[in-house]
């Protein structure tokens, strides 16, 4: 975690993260957020306020949405982890990826990636959402330049995507 | 290849949307420091002593004092008056003391905590109206950054012949950016390779403006890079030469690469905001409606330094007349100083301010003549060849009648005018209301500021016909690469993929001007047009490429052309820099002229629903009708409104910055509220284009218009469901609750407030 070195409330802690299983060596009580971003160079996912407000630092824990920066790692032991790096799969976007760049749901970026975990934790559950089910799925993460609209838009477009491919 | 008015992809769209794009706190340095700032408790006071708490490995911990300033302690901008690190007295509450780095963050923050600032209070200022009377001197010999006059005819002559003369006043509090991504930087720096900063900001050239003094550096000894940008909205324009200054010289005294990233709450505590501003608006009208008379006192509290106060003062103070023709204006103003972190620049800079004030007024002034809103704006809307309270004749098209009939006609704005206040007059207990505002918003630099800032681009092609478009010009989210990517190909006749954008990077591209004042389209956009046309004369001029009336010619025998120039000639590129546009004329002095290149003309309209038992708004639906010129991308163009709207929103209803002596208390997401996915309304966009001659492909500026209307608009809309007037915005259910006791109360001895149209 830092040049303060190993101390002895260090532990090994194993999950998978995007199919891949780690084991870093941390303090259990560190922010699973600063785990993936500073042990595993997982730096994807973003921190915008550290109390849960905001979504930046959204993930799947065992495909449910949850705020990394409110995780202590050890919570997450033997879990299946998916973080924005692993959405993607062999260079092919994702449906709400590929909807995102279509209809400029995202500006300045930083808050896409939580964005995009959360529309794609919202398809999972609810493959053709309501706009009303739109807003609510997406009411814990914050978007300070879109409005919002492009983003409703790019999941409304990726949720018909989805259904077109079942076809 | 009519790439303009194409929605073509992001250019760092993918990146963006696979969590690629590298923002500054992704990055890592070797040997890297995390650096922190001890900042004052209080508001205004002398520094005693500083005392360095007990368990702490001090002599591991680099500090930095203000007497490690190798060159000048000021954080150089408009006035050199704010230092870089407090020496001796402190100014507002959070103002920088001591800078400590450490490799391990967790120890830095307990060193930090650790340290106690020995300060006597002196005497403070919170409030404008405190400031304003002077009882109390914080700055200069009367708190007074700068003033403006403005005259248009004689206002004092309009008076008695008036049918109606109406004074009110109108406030609006301070308002937090919240870009997502806080506030950040990574320096290295020592006296051998000079000082390099990476950071999430706006203008790389300020920081450097900044670091230069600072240093006591040459300029090319100096490099600011800009990295990937979480946002900034103008929260980004001027404070990262603090943050940057800060980290650079916890790098310049270590040795070490110095990482400092601001959290949340240290973001919101100590950095700039909009400023909150008092205007009072005395207006003459005729009985039919007819304007004769308006004159504006507008005042804005701009902190406890002067930064860009001034320049928000000006933008603010041309923009109180807002789009209508009337033969006598004054505008007063003034920026004055409180012990409160400075605030700074947020989209629409000082104009949302007076044209809240200015559209609230309107409404008011209507319903005193007993006219509808629309009938008074009908009746004076600026045309072309008016002349604007600035002296400023408008040679370009406007017509905002027909802006006004589209916005209407989307929202059926006439048949819920009436509806509504037929459905209030049951007294439920939701109350619906619409409202509007029509606006304008002058793009690029006030006046002479463009020629000042002279800004220059850069378009080169490498020897395989890549063409690379450089400027400093930043990519916040509002989509730079993307629009410069666009102007130079269809100005080259290339496809779109054939163009990058440089990284901003004071080493390597020229100065193009800060990313400000809704002017990188139209303004830099030109400039990159006009370098890529003479890119390709350079090749035509060698007879490389065939001239345009040869007619056109592939990417590839573009590409073959670059080789054998490259071959050749050498490196291929072209610069332009900005010139006025003939027959702009600006006095400095008399504050009289073409204050702007071009204006942007919009007209907003908004729904509302108020609850009068929990007294919260909702806006329902929204508007926003405007004539930007051509639209160059019109996903990106949609955007840029929708974002602004949203932020409208949150400053009109929900964004309260709660001030206990100076400094904000309610500094944290959870209790400093923005609009969510749940608050928005639905925003339907509209743009009516009319090409402009000065911008690039006919496109003007847009970025800070949306942020004007959203306010007026959702206010004038609570009037017309309630039958009050709020004159305050944020218009919290708590604002909303008095407003309302208040009226019930005055109700018993007054007629009923007024309902219909």
């Amino acid at each position: 975690m830092s040049e303060g070195g190993e101390t002895s409330s260090m532990q090994t802690v194993r999950f998978t993260v995007n199919g891949r299983e780690v084991e870093p060596r941390v303090h259990a009580m560190s922010r699973l957020l600063d785990v993936l971003r500073e042990e595993l160079g997982l730096t994807g996912t973003k921190e915008g306020c550290g109390e849960g407000e905001c979504g930046a630092c959204s993930v799947l824990i065992d495909g449910e949405l949850v705020n990394s920066c409110l995780v202590p790692v050890a919570q997450v032991a033997g879990a299946q982890i998916t973080t924005i790096e692993g959405v993607a799969h062999d260079g092919e976007l994702h449906p709400v990826q590929r909807a995102f760049v279509e209809h400029g749901g995202a500006q300045c970026g930083i808050c896409t990636p939580g964005m995009v975990m959360a529309a794609v934790a919202l398809l999972a559950h609810t493959p053709r959402p309501s706009e009303e089910q739109i807003r609510t799925g997406l009411a814990g993460n914050l978007c300070r330049c879109t409005g919002y609209m492009k983003i409703f838009d790019a999941v409304a477009a990726a949720g018909s995507a989805g259904d077109e491919a079942k076809r | 290849m009519a790439l303009i008015g194409k929605p073509v992809p992001r250019k760092e769209g993918r990146a963006k949307v696979t969590g690629a794009a590298r923002y500054v706190d992704d990055l890592r340095r070797d040997g890297m420091l995390y650096g922190t700032t001890v900042r004052s408790p209080v508001a205004r006071g002398r520094i005693r002593g500083v005392h360095f708490g007990d368990g702490i490995p001090w002599e591991e911990i680099v500090v930095v004092t203000v007497k490690d300033v190798p060159g000048k302690n000021c954080i150089t901008l408009i006035l050199e008056d704010q230092p870089c690190l407090a020496d001796g007295v402190v100014n507002h509450p959070e103002e920088p003391v001591l800078l400590l780095a450490h490799a391990d963050r967790y120890l830095l923050e307990e060193a930090r905590r650790s340290v106690t600032l020995e300060i006597d209070e002196l005497p403070a200022v919170f409030d404008l109206e405190e400031s304003l009377a002077a009882t109390t001197v914080i700055w200069g010999e009367d708190n007074v950054f700068k003033s403006y006059l403005v005259e248009k005819g004689n206002v004092d002559d309009a008076w008695p012949q008036a049918d109606v003369v109406l004074e009110r006043t109108y406030s609006t509090g301070a308002q937090e950016q919240l870009y997502i991504e806080p506030q950040g930087v990574i320096a290295e720096a020592n006296p051998h390779d000079g000082v390099t900063v990476w950071g999430s900001l706006q203008c790389p050239y300020y920081v450097h403006k900044a670091l230069v003094p600072l240093f006591a550096l040459p300029k090319d000894k100096v490099r600011v890079v800009q990295t990937e940008t979480g946002g900034g909205f103008g929260g980004k324009e001027e404070y990262p030469s603090m943050i940057g200054a800060h980290a650079a010289l916890l790098a310049w005294k270590s040795g070490r690469p110095v990482k400092m990233i601001y959290d949340r709450a240290e973001d919101m505590v100590a950095t700039t905001k909009r400023h909150p501003s008092r205007t009072r608006i005395r207006s003459a009208a005729t009985r039919e409606g007819t304007l004769l008379a308006l004159d504006f006192d507008f005042a804005i509290d701009g902190g406890a330094y002067a930064t860009l106060s001034s320049v928000v003062l000006s933008r603010g103070t041309i923009h109180a007349g807002g789009p209508y023709d009337c033969p006598n204006v004054r505008v007063r103003s003034r920026a004055v100083a409180t012990n409160a972190p400075p605030h700074g620049a947020f989209r629409g800079f000082g104009a949302p301010q007076s044209i809240f004030a200015m559209e609230c007024h309107l409404d008011e002034l209507a319903a005193e003549l007993g006219i509808t809103p629309e009938e008074i704006r009908r009746r004076n809307f600026i045309e072309k060849g008016d002349t604007l309270a600035v002296g400023q004749v408008v040679k370009e098209h406007v017509d905002l009648p027909a802006l006004l009939d589209s916005a209407f006609a989307m929202t059926g704005y006439r048949e819920k005018r009436e509806r509504f206040a037929r459905e209030a007059a049951a007294a439920p207990r939701v109350r619906k209301g619409i409202g509007f505002a029509s606006f304008m918003h002058g793009a690029g630099f006030t006046g002479s500021g463009e020629e000042y800032l002279a800004s220059i681009v850069g378009v080169d092609a490498t020897a395989d016909g890549q063409v690379r478009v450089r400027v400093a010009s930043t990519e916040i989210g509002q989509g730079t690469n993307t629009i410069l990517a666009q102007i130079a190909a269809e100005a080259l006749g290339l496809p779109y993929d054939q163009v990058e954008v440089a990284q901003p990077d004071t080493a390597n591209v020229p100065n193009s001007g800060p990313t400000v004042a809704s002017r990188t389209t139209m303004v830099v956009g030109k400039l990159v047009e006009g370098a890529a046309l003479a890119l390709r004369a350079k090749l035509v001029e060698h007879r490389l490429l065939p001239d345009a009336a040869a007619g056109g010619y592939s990417p590839d025998d573009f590409r073959a052309a670059c080789a054998r120039y490259h071959e050749r000639l050498g490196p291929l590129e072209a610069m332009t820099q900005y010139h006025p546009p003939p027959g702009i004329r600006w006095d400095d002095e008399k504050y009289q002229g073409d204050a702007y290149g071009a204006y942007a003309w919009a007209v907003y309209v908004a729904e509302v629903s108020v609850d009068t038992l929990t007294c919260e708004t909702t806006v329902d639906d929204f508007v926003a009708v405007q004539e930007v010129g051509r639209v160059i991308h019109p996903v990106l163009a949609a955007g840029q409104i929708e974002g602004g709207v949203a932020q409208g929103i949150g400053w009109a209803l929900y964004e309260n910055v709660v001030w206990e002596r100076g400094r904000m208390v309610n500094a944290q997401m959870t209790n400093y509220i923005i609009p969510t996915a749940a608050d928005v309304p639905p925003i339907r966009v509209a743009f009516a284009e009319q090409p402009y001659a000065g911008g690039p492909g006919g496109a003007k500026g847009i970025g800070e218009l949306p942020m004007d209307g959203p306010a007026p608009a959702i206010v004038n809309a609570i009037a017309h469901a309630t039958g009050v007037r709020v004159r305050h915005v944020p218009v919290t259910p708590e604002a909303m609750m008095a407003a309302l006791d208040e009226a019930a109360g005055a109700g018993a001895e007054e007629e009923a407030p007024l309902l219909a149209g």
